[in-house]
């Protein structure tokens, strides 16, 4: 609880500050647009969140997108499919791969590293070789009951934003609550002694990589529509460093055994918020990956010192 | 008369909880071949370790040529001709047979740029190589080497640096028939071009045939000598045990169901060639008993499906069951408490609720939605059960004791109502008041039907607790003790590869 409330009131902190300073921050616009990409990038970030926790890591996330956006705009607009199929076929693709991941990683016992940094690779270029390098776009009219669903609104929240609350409800139910999710869990604390136990830890770790990847499906279908033009060779491009950042943030350790759900969706929003900061406030634009490495930087460091001291009063 | 090469006076080392070696002494004389012996903790690492640099002695003191030592480090071991081929070779695989002798100390040229000299290495290697009989190359790749191969090149490598006694851990477990002999013929060798050699091993044979001497060592202690005529099998069997046996002895009801879970021919990926083959019956408990190394806890992994048996057949009342992992093991009732409770055996930081119940998790929970409920409801009758010392079953695992953490590896498999428990090693690193409680858990779970399997290494403990003992070496059980057979010298008689009717003498 304690590293979830320090992140909460960091986040409080930065929107209460950037809203003082500009208070364009609070226009409904600017709440419209950031609670859209929070939607859209927490969903995919609690996936992430998943996989580390299992004390794996997903580099891939990105291409898939940019793989399954070119997919989606041809089956839609090139091949005519009913978009029901479409979508469809797109999640149940993406969460087919991450599936295979997973038996790779668990069953042929493959570094998730080297996995998926093969998968970052390959899917980009499979996504650029497929499109020719051409950029792929849903046009301006036509399915427009796909297009209210992933870009539409309930009342005043951006849809992302609702399924992203949705998936989170689920999630924290999956991970706090279920046997699997203290599967999980026990399976990123110590793999053996789960093991010794009788849990069969290679469907465990293997299928956290098809969830998260059933999460990241959805999560690239909003995406695509967001975007609306998918550039095979730019689209998606490093969105898995902001879902690992915000399940840092959140309280996931790399080492695996470690996160909260709470703890990402508070990530998720924080890292957009510093995005949002950085334009509101006329610090060059340049400047925004900088910004994004120090908070995560400094935000680890100190959860890190204090757990140190924590550990050393427990000692004395 | 000149000194002895080497002669330790008084060694004293301890240890946080235990007194590791007491008032040892002994010396070697010039080219002597000494055989160290006694079983397992009797301290002999312990002393050639306070001998090789890695300890510091707590009393006492080491001479060489008649000074007084001071060995504070590898480093002054080495320089005093002190050479160790430890049971784990210390050869570094992806460079050649010149570079592993020479590592560290690689001859450079070129002045300030410092290349190392591969010529000259391989130059000054062959000496010793040839001294050895090694007919290989310098420049070979160690990792083509055999494991023999490899070992000969750690003693030329000692024997470069000038090495006047080695001490070798086990020299010949991994090594086969041949290969042994070759090593016997070197020792032989070293001894009589002047170097000593102290030879630590189990292997009784190898010891009649190279020692000038033997020492034994017995609870850290002096358990006296033997002079080369004196060697026999019998006689140092004779030093290695022989002492009060505390009693531990807690009556059972007695045999339920004989033969209730029976293996047969199990064969292990540890010493394919060699079978096991035993019965256990409800409500015995059988010890397994041998010396460190000789495929007990390879033989539990097996039963329990961690590293499942190239074959065998195991039977519960009378059925075969098939074991492919834990989980098959676990459905058929068979558990293990395994030997390292802070690898395997518990999730360390994770509390003692989580852990009781992670098994059976599936049990307490509705829905695949964990019952919080009926899982503290489980883990507070194991905790009281079995009397966990705790504030409370939340307390993470990590900060319990030794005994109350081994306490809840066994409550994880109390509320699955075993019908096989197999114990490795179930009391050690725990402080005798709980060791006493674990035995009388062990007693009441054979009492309540379960079959159970003790491994252990203590000697008081196999004698006191067993309703029979399994006695295994080198991978097969070289025989089966019950109860007016129990004593430390028959154990030790068969750990050792003798038989039973030697034994019973």
């Amino acid at each position: 609880m304690k590293k979830e409330l320090g992140i909460f009131i960091l986040l409080i902190v930065l929107c209460v500050t950037v809203a003082i300073i500009n208070p364009r921050f609070l226009s409904s616009a600017n709440l419209t647009n950031m609670s859209t990409l929070i939607g859209m990038y927490g969903i995919f970030s609690i996936g992430l969140g998943l996989i580390i926790i299992t004390g794996g890591i997903d580099l891939s996330v990105g291409s898939v997108f940019a793989l399954q956006g070119v997919l989606l705009a041809m089956m839609l607009r090139d091949w005519s499919w009913p978009w029901v199929l479409a979508v469809f076929a797109s999640i149940l693709g993406v969460t087919a791969l991450g599936a295979f991941h997973g038996y790779l990683v668990a069953k042929v016992k493959m570094q998730p590293f080297i996995v998926t940094l093969c998968g970052f690779l390959f899917y980009r270029g499979l996504a650029r070789f497929i499109a020719s390098d051409e950029t792929k776009g849903f046009g301006s009219s036509g399915f427009t009951v796909l297009r209210d669903l992933a870009t539409g609104s309930v009342g005043p929240v951006p849809m992302p934003f609702v399924l992203f609350i949705v998936i989170a409800a689920i999630s924290y139910v999956l991970l706090h609550k279920s046997v699997y999710g203290r599967y999980l869990i026990a399976v990123g604390r110590n793999e053996d002694a789960t093991r010794y136990s009788g849990i069969n830890t290679r469907l465990v770790i293997g299928s956290a990589y098809a969830v998260s990847m059933l999460f990241a499906g959805v999560a690239g279908v909003l995406i695509a529509f967001y975007t609306n033009s998918i550039s095979p060779a730019n689209h998606g491009m490093s969105y898995e460093l902001y879902g690992i950042a915000a399940a840092v943030l959140g309280g996931c350790s790399l080492r695996g055994g470690e996160g909260s759900i709470i703890g990402i969706a508070i990530g998720t929003a924080l890292i957009q918020v510093l995005q949002n900061l950085v334009n509101l406030l006329g610090i060059p634009s340049s400047l925004n990956f900088s910004v994004l490495g120090a908070v995560i930087f400094f935000g680890v460091l100190v959860d890190q010192l204090i757990s140190q001291r924590k550990r050393a009063k427990i000692r004395s | 008369m000149e000194p002895p090469l080497l002669e330790f006076r008084g060694i004293t080392k301890r240890f946080p909880g235990v007194v590791a070696l007491q008032n040892v002494s002994f010396s070697v004389q010039k080219g002597e071949v000494i055989a160290l012996i006694g079983e397992n903790g009797a301290g002999k690492s312990t002393l050639m370790k306070t001998l090789g640099g890695v300890h510091q002695a707590d009393e006492g003191a080491i001479f060489v040529d008649g000074q007084e030592a001071s060995i504070r480090s590898v480093k002054d071991s080495i320089g005093l001709g002190i050479g160790f081929i430890h049971q784990e070779l210390n050869v570094v695989d992806n460079i050649d047979v010149a570079g592993n002798i020479f590592l560290g100390r690689e001859p450079l040229k070129g002045g300030p740029l410092k290349l190392v000299d591969h010529a000259r290495m391989v130059r000054e290697s062959e000496p010793f190589l040839k001294k050895l009989g090694l007919n290989i190359s310098p420049n070979t790749p160690l990792r083509e080497l055999s494991i023999a191969q490899q070992q000969m090149v750690e003693i030329a490598k000692t024997l470069s640096l000038n090495a006047r006694v080695i001490i070798m851990d086990e020299p010949t477990s991994s090594l086969t028939l041949s290969e042994t002999e070759r090593l016997l013929q070197t020792v032989k060798d070293l001894s009589k071009h002047g170097v000593s050699v102290i030879y630590i091993s189990h292997r009784m044979g190898e010891i009649i045939e190279c020692a000038d001497r033997v020492v034994a060592l017995r609870d850290g202690k002096n358990a006296g000598e033997l002079a080369k005529e004196e060697i026999t099998h019998d006689r140092m069997v004779a030093l290695m045990v022989g002492r009060e046996l505390k009693n531990l002895r807690i009556e059972g009801k007695g045999v339920q169901e004989a033969n209730y879970f029976a293996v047969e021919g199990l064969r292990t990926g540890f010493k394919p060639k060699q079978t096991v083959s035993f019965s256990v019956g409800r409500g015995e408990i059988l010890g397994f008993a041998g010396l460190v190394g000789a495929g007990r806890s390879e033989m539990a992994q097996a039963i329990f499906g961690v590293e499942p048996p190239l074959e065998g057949t195991i039977r519960i009342g009378g059925e075969r069951v098939h074991i492919h992992n834990a989980r098959t093991a676990i459905s058929h009732g068979i558990y293990l408490v395994p030997e390292d409770r802070r690898l395997t055996g518990l999730i360390t930081s994770v509390c003692i609720r989580e852990n009781i119940s992670l098994p059976a998790l599936t049990r307490y929970s509705t829905a695949l939605l964990v019952n919080r409920q009926a899982e503290k409801r489980i883990a507070q009758e194991q905790v009281e059960a079995l009397r966990v010392k705790t504030p409370s079953i939340e307390t993470i695992a990590a900060n319990l004791s030794g005994g109350n953490q081994q306490k809840v590896v066994l409550g994880k498999w109390l509320s699955l109502k075993p019908k096989v428990m197999i114990f490795d090693e179930p009391t050690r690193g725990i402080d005798v008041g709980a060791k006493a409680e674990i035995y009388k858990l062990m007693r009441a779970l054979a009492d309540e039907g379960v079959a159970v399997i003790m491994i252990s290494s203590d000697m008081e403990e196999v004698i006191g607790v067993s309703d029979r003992i399994a006695v295994m070496h080198e991978g097969r059980i070289s025989g089966i003790l019950s109860h007016p057979e129990f004593s430390e010298k028959s154990i030790m008689q068969l750990a050792v590869g003798g038989s039973v009717a030697a034994a019973s003498n």
